[in-house]
C-alpha cells in the first residue's frame, strides 16, 4: 500500500506519454478504493502539487475520492472547493479524463449539486460547458452531462448559454434515458427563447423515441408538445407510425386536459378557450405550464387574424375586432400591428379610414440571397446522405437485427 | 316589395333550421285538393302531418277532420286514435273518441285474423306453394290495412320463399317497398328496388316508373341528393297517378327539380332536366318549379330565389321533404352565388346584393364562408365592397412548398438517424452476441 505522497510522485512522473499514462492508470486503479478513501480528508493539499492540465488523470482520481465523501464536502462547503473543481474542469486534458469517464461524471455531478445547494447555478455553467466538450468523443454524441448542463442553464435563466450545446445535432446516444432529459430541457430552453419550431423538434424526438414503458419525462414532454404545437401551427399532429405502441396507447390517458384543450382550441372561439383555461388553471399551474397556456390563448387571435388574410383584401378594424372576438377596434389594431412587426402577416394599416389591407407575401424567390439559401439547403442534404447509407449498411449487417 | 322579399330571404336563411318551431303560413294550401292526390294510408298520414306542422287553426282542423273520416272509413284504428287525440274535442260530438267503435273494429279484426291464420295453416299443411303465398299476402294486407306495419312487413317477406314467377317476386317487392317507406326504413327500399329491377322478365313500364320513384324517395330521405335527382329524372311519365299510395307526380317534379338544382352542375342540369322530354311532362304539373329551373339556368337568380321562397311554406308541409328543405335551399343558394361570381374578375357587391335581393353585409358574410370553404377563389375588398377573383401564384407557391419539404425532410432524416441509434443500443443491450 503506497502512501499518498508516493502516489503523487507517480502521477507527476508518469503523466507524459500514452504508455506512461497507461501504467499510471493501472497504479491508480490499484490505489483506488479503500486506500485513497481512507486518506480522502487529507487529499486536498496534495492537489496543489499537481497541475490539472498536465496531470489530469491523477488529479481526477484524487479529486474524485475526495468529493465522494460527503463529510469532506460539508466541511469545505462554499469554499475554494468549488473554485478548484471548476478550475479542473476547464483546464483538464480531454484525452486523459476519457480514460476514467465515470469518475469524471461523478465530479461534475458533485459540482452541480454544490452549485444548486448554494443557489447559484450560474457558477456551474462555464465549467460544465467545458466539461461537456471534453468528454464528448464527437460533437454528435450525447453524454449524461448534457442534461445536467441544460438544467443549470434553465435554473440560471441563461438560455443563450444553453444554445451552444443545443445547436449540435445529436446522433449517438449511449444511454436512452439521457436523451429524454436532454430533449425535455433543451425544448424548455428553446421555448424560453421563443424558438418554437426547434422546441417542437426536440419534443417530437422525446415523444417518438422507442421505449418499452412509459416514463414521466415523456409524459411531461408530451404535455409541452401539445401546447407548443398549438402555438406554432394551431393543431396537434397525430402520432407518426414509428411512435412506440406504449406511447400511442398511454400518453393521452395521462394528459387528458391537454387533449381537451386542443379540441377546445380547434373550435376557434376565444371565449370558450378562455373559460376552459380558467376552470383548469390549477392543473396547469401544478404542471408549471401556465405561462405556455397563456401563450396558446394569445395565439388564438393570431390564428384567426391569419385566416382573415385568406378571405379579405381589405377589412375594417371593427370587422376584424368582431370576427376575432376582440373588444375594440383599437385592440384589433394593436394585434395586427404586432403581427406585422413579427412578420407573421403582410398588411398595411390605414388609420385614416380604419382599414387594413392584406398584401401578398412579397417574397418573389428571385433574389440572390434566396438562391444561396436554397443552395446551402441542398448541400446539407448531401452531407446527410453518407451517414444514412452507412447506418443502413451497419444495421443490415448486424446479426442481432435480423434475429430480433 | 324588396323589403318584404329581403325579409323573406333572411327568414328563409334562418327559418329552415328552426323548422319545427316556426309556424308556417299555408294560406294557399287547399287541403282537399292536396289530399285528393293520394290514396291509402299515406293520405291519412300526410293529413296528420299537415295538421301537426301547420300553424293556422282552420287548416289544421280541416286536415284533422279529413284524416278522421278517412281513418274511420278504412277501419284503421291506429290512425283513427291518433286523429282523435289531435282533434281534442274541438270539432264537435261526431269527432269524439268513440271507444265502442274502436272495440268493435278490433274485435272484427281479431276474428278475421284468426280466420286468415287458420286458412294459412291449412295451406301450409297442404304444401301448396301458391296458396301459401297468397295466404301470407292476405295476412300482410290485413296487417297493413289495420296499421300493424312491422307484422305486415314480416308477412310480406315470408312470401319470398313461395314465389315461383318473377311476377310474384315483383309483387312481393312492391309490397315490401310500400311498408318500408311508411316505416321509414329506406335501406330496405333501396334493397328491394334493386331486387325487383333484377328480375329476368322485362317489367311493365308503370312498375319501372314506380320503382324509380321509390328509389328516388329512398335516396332523398338518406340525403343522397344527387342520386335522388337522377332517379326522379329517370321516372317515366307512365307513373301518372298509379302510385298515389306513395307519391304524386307533382311530388316527383318538385323533388327531382330541387335535388337537381342543389346537386347538378350546369351541363347536367341542361341535359338531364331542361332537355329531358319525359321529365317535362312532370314539370308541366308544377309550372312554378319549371319557371324556377329555367330562371336558374338563365342566371336570373333573384327571381329564382323568389319562386323558391313562395313555394317554401307549402313544401314545409310535405312529409318527405320537410327535413331536407333547409339543406336543399342552402345548397341552391350557394350554387347560385358561386355561379354568379365565376365569369368575373371583379364583382361589385352592391349589384350582386340587389341581384340576390339581400343586404350587402349578409352577402359579404356568405361570401366569406364560401371562400373559407374554398368554393370560390376570390378575395373581398371590404372597404370598397368589391369581390376580386384571385388565382394563386403557382411559381411562388412551388418555391415555398419545395423549401418547406426540404426542411421537413432534413428534420425527419435527423430524427430517423437518432432513432436508429437508439434501437441499435437497445439491441446491443438485449442480445449478447
Amino acid at each position: 500500500m503506497e502512501s499518498v505522497e508516493a502516489l503523487v510522485a507517480h502521477i507527476q512522473g508518469l503523466s507524459g506519454s500514452a504508455d506512461e499514462l497507461a501504467q499510471l492508470h493501472g497504479l491508480l486503479k490499484q490505489a483506488d478504493g479503500d486506500a485513497l478513501r481512507a486518506h480522502s480528508a487529507g487529499l486536498l493539499p496534495f492537489l496543489s502539487h499537481l497541475h490539472p492540465g498536465a496531470h489530469s488523470l491523477g488529479y481526477l482520481y484524487l479529486l474524485d475520492s475526495f468529493v465522494s465523501s460527503s463529510a469532506n464536502l460539508r466541511a469545505h462547503a462554499g469554499g475554494d472547493l468549488l473554485v478548484t473543481v471548476a478550475d479542473f474542469l476547464t483546464s483538464c486534458s480531454a484525452d486523459q479524463i476519457r480514460m476514467a469517464p465515470d469518475k469524471f461524471l461523478n465530479v461534475c455531478r458533485v459540482l452541480k449539486n454544490e452549485v444548486m445547494q448554494l443557489n447559484a447555478p450560474i457558477r456551474g455553467i462555464a465549467p460544465l460547458r467545458a466539461a461537456v466538450r471534453k468528454i464528448q468523443t464527437s460533437s454528435e454524441q450525447l453524454t449524461p452531462l448534457h442534461a445536467e448542463y441544460l438544467m443549470l442553464c434553465l435554473l440560471a435563466k441563461q438560455y443563450k448559454a444553453g444554445l451552444s450545446v443545443l445547436e449540435d445535432d445529436i446522433f449517438e446516444v449511449d444511454q436512452p434515458k439521457d436523451l429524454f432529459l436532454y430533449c425535455y430541457y433543451g425544448a424548455m430552453i428553446y421555448i424560453g427563447l421563443k424558438k418554437f419550431r426547434k422546441a417542437l423538434e426536440l419534443l417530437h424526438n422525446a415523444v417518438t423515441a422507442p421505449m418499452s414503458s412509459l416514463n414521466a419525462i415523456t409524459v411531461e414532454a408530451y404535455k409541452k408538445y401539445v401546447l407548443v404545437s398549438l402555438i406554432q401551427s394551431g393543431q396537434v399532429p397525430s402520432f407518426p407510425k414509428y411512435t412506440s405502441s406504449t406511447a400511442q396507447r398511454n400518453l393521452k390517458n395521462h394528459t387528458q386536459i391537454y387533449v381537451d384543450l386542443s379540441t377546445c382550441y380547434g373550435t376557434g372561439s376565444y371565449s370558450d378557450l378562455e373559460t376552459f383555461i380558467q376552470s383548469n388553471a390549477e392543473a396547469f399551474q401544478t404542471d408549471n405550464n401556465f405561462g405556455l397556456v397563456k401563450q396558446v390563448l394569445s395565439s388564438m387571435y393570431k390564428r384567426n387574424i391569419q385566416r382573415l388574410t385568406q378571405t379579405y383584401l381589405t377589412l375594417s378594424l371593427e370587422d376584424i375586432a368582431s370576427s376575432v372576438q376582440l373588444n375594440t377596434p383599437k385592440e384589433a389594431e394593436m394585434h395586427v400591428l404586432r403581427m406585422i412587426e413579427d412578420g407573421e402577416i403582410h398588411a398595411t394599416i390605414n388609420q385614416k379610414d380604419g382599414m387594413v389591407s392584406f398584401n401578398e407575401d412579397p417574397e418573389q424567390y428571385k433574389s440572390s440571397e434566396m438562391v444561396e439559401h436554397i443552395d446551402s439547403s441542398i448541400q446539407s442534404f448531401h452531407s446527410l446522405c453518407p451517414s444514412i447509407v452507412s447506418t443502413n449498411i451497419t444495421e443490415d449487417l448486424k446479426y442481432s437485427y435480423w434475429i430480433a | 316589395v324588396s323589403a318584404a322579399a329581403a325579409a323573406a330571404v333572411t327568414n328563409g336563411l334562418g327559418g329552415g333550421e328552426q323548422a319545427a318551431a316556426a309556424p308556417v303560413s299555408a294560406d294557399q294550401l287547399d287541403v282537399e285538393a292536396y289530399a285528393a292526390q293520394y290514396s291509402g294510408r299515406t293520405r291519412v298520414a300526410r293529413l296528420l302531418f299537415i295538421a301537426e306542422r301547420c300553424g293556422v287553426e282552420a287548416i289544421q282542423l280541416e286536415a284533422l277532420r279529413m284524416a278522421h273520416d278517412e281513418a274511420r272509413a278504412r277501419e284503421d284504428t291506429v290512425l283513427y286514435l291518433d286523429a282523435v287525440l289531435k282533434i281534442n274535442s274541438r270539432l264537435g260530438p261526431r269527432y269524439r273518441h268513440d271507444q265502442a267503435w274502436v272495440d268493435s273494429v278490433n274485435r272484427r279484426a281479431e276474428q278475421r285474423k284468426e280466420k286468415l291464420e287458420t286458412e294459412l295453416n291449412g295451406y301450409r299443411t297442404n304444401l301448396i306453394k301458391e296458396s301459401i303465398r297468397m295466404g301470407y299476402n292476405d295476412i300482410g294486407d290485413f296487417f297493413y290495412a289495420h296499421g300493424h306495419l312491422s307484422e305486415a312487413f314480416k308477412s310480406y317477406i315470408r312470401t319470398r320463399d313461395y314465389c315461383t314467377t318473377s311476377k310474384h317476386i315483383v309483387q312481393m317487392c312492391m309490397h315490401v317497398i310500400l311498408v318500408s317507406i311508411e316505416l321509414g326504413q329506406f335501406a330496405h327500399v333501396t334493397n328491394y328496388v334493386s331486387k325487383a329491377e333484377q328480375t329476368p322478365d322485362t317489367l311493365d313500364a308503370v312498375i319501372v316508373a314506380k320503382l324509380r320513384a321509390a328509389a328516388g324517395l329512398a335516396n332523398l330521405e338518406t340525403k343522397k341528393y344527387k342520386l335522388a335527382a337522377r332517379k326522379f329524372l329517370e321516372t317515366g311519365p307512365e307513373l301518372g297517378s298509379n302510385y298515389s299510395e306513395v307519391i304524386a307526380p307533382q311530388d316527383v317534379a318538385v323533388y327531382g327539380a330541387l335535388c337537381a338544382l342543389a346537386s347538378f352542375d350546369r351541363s347536367e342540369l341542361k341535359s338531364k332536366v331542361i332537355d329531358n322530354i319525359n321529365f317535362r311532362n312532370f314539370l308541366e304539373l308544377v309550372p312554378e318549379v319549371r319557371e324556377l329551373v329555367n330562371d336558374f339556368y338563365a342566371s336570373r337568380y333573384g327571381s329564382c330565389l323568389e319562386h323558391l321562397e313562395k313555394l317554401k311554406p307549402n313544401l314545409l308541409l310535405d312529409i318527405h321533404l320537410r327535413e331536407h328543405l333547409g339543406t336543399l335551399y342552402n345548397d341552391i343558394r350557394h350554387k347560385a352565388i358561386i355561379q354568379y361570381t365565376l365569369p368575373f374578375i371583379s364583382v361589385d357587391l352592391n349589384t350582386m346584393a340587389s341581384a340576390f335581393k339581400s343586404s350587402v353585409s349578409m352577402l359579404e358574410k356568405e361570401l366569406a364562408a364560401l371562400i373559407t370553404e374554398n368554393k370560390i377563389q376570390a378575395r373581398i375588398d371590404s372597404h370598397n365592397k368589391i369581390l376580386y377573383a384571385r388565382h394563386a401564384d403557382q411559381r411562388n407557391a412551388t418555391f415555398q412548398r419545395a423549401l418547406q419539404t426540404g426542411n421537413e425532410f432534413e428534420r425527419d432524416i435527423k430524427a430517423m438517424l437518432l432513432r436508429a441509434n437508439l434501437i441499435k443500443h437497445d439491441f446491443n443491450q438485449k442480445n449478447w452476441l
